[in-house]
């Protein structure tokens, strides 16, 4: 579920950048690199744990599987926590700057 | 356990090649462009310190959001040996175990990705070139 999570949250912000492709004021490709890059080792972690757990690993428990939805939610939230550090610190605008220097 | 450690590492050691290697281009690239012909060629092409910042921003991203996650199930403690496994040798010998599976699979995996990544944009530069270079000749 947290894989699942993590894969629509890539291919949203993928869809986001191309749209708005070349233009990257929004650094949006910070997110979708973030996204993609827990999604292929949250992947790689998946396929080890059916290795483990066969056929039993596509029939979770229902609490396993809200436990890991609401750590995907979460994950999700912290990538975008980061990218509106990374975006504000970065300033690609100047729009910060820019009021940063209206208010002296 | 501790899979994103190996991970992290290598974000580390890519963001230190990056910013050395940066530099090196930064400074080569200002010399081609005092005698540049080939200005049209040079814009086309992505500087190789751009493709390193796709490989650092998927390992760092993904570290980061794997490691929240060890936080998430208690792997990880904010205080010594920081790593709830490595309290006890049978534990630590299981998650260095972990580590060389999983973590390096994972490490791996990104790494391919970004490969092929830089195959793909190997060839719209190929692609790109011809027809610029037709275009700044006129025809």
């Amino acid at each position: 579920m947290t894989l699942l999570t993590t894969v629509f949250a890539a291919v949203i912000c993928t869809v986001i950048w191309y749209k708005c492709a070349p233009n990257d004021n929004m650094k949006v490709s910070v997110l979708c690199f973030m996204y993609w890059g827990a999604s292929l080792m949250w992947l790689v972690d998946a396929i080890f744990e059916y290795a483990e757990l066969r056929a039993e690993f596509f029939t979770p428990a229902f609490e396993d599987m809200i436990n890991d939805l609401y750590l995907g939610l979460s994950a999700v939230a912290l990538g975008l926590v980061i990218w509106v550090i990374v975006l504000i610190a970065k300033d690609p605008k100047g729009v910060v700057r820019a009021a940063l220097l209206k208010r002296r | 356990m501790a899979c994103f450690i190996v991970p992290t590492v290598e974000a580390i050691a890519v963001t230190i090649a990056r910013k050395v290697g940066g530099r090196k281009e930064n400074t080569a690239n200002s010399i081609k462009a005092e005698g540049s012909e080939s200005s049209a060629e040079s814009e086309t092409k992505v500087p190789f310190a751009r493709k390193l910042k796709w490989l650092t921003n998927m390992l760092w991203g993904g570290s980061v959001l794997l490691a929240f996650e060890h936080i998430w199930h208690g792997e990880i403690i904010p205080w010594f040996p920081f790593l709830t496994a490595a309290g006890n040798a049978e534990n630590a010998a299981e998650m260095l175990r972990e580590m060389a599976t999983v973590g390096v699979s994972m490490a791996v995996l990104v790494t391919v990705v970004w490969v092929a990544m830089l195959a793909i944009t190997a060839v719209l530069e190929k692609r790109k070139t011809p027809e610029l270079s037709a275009e700044v000749k006129g025809i």
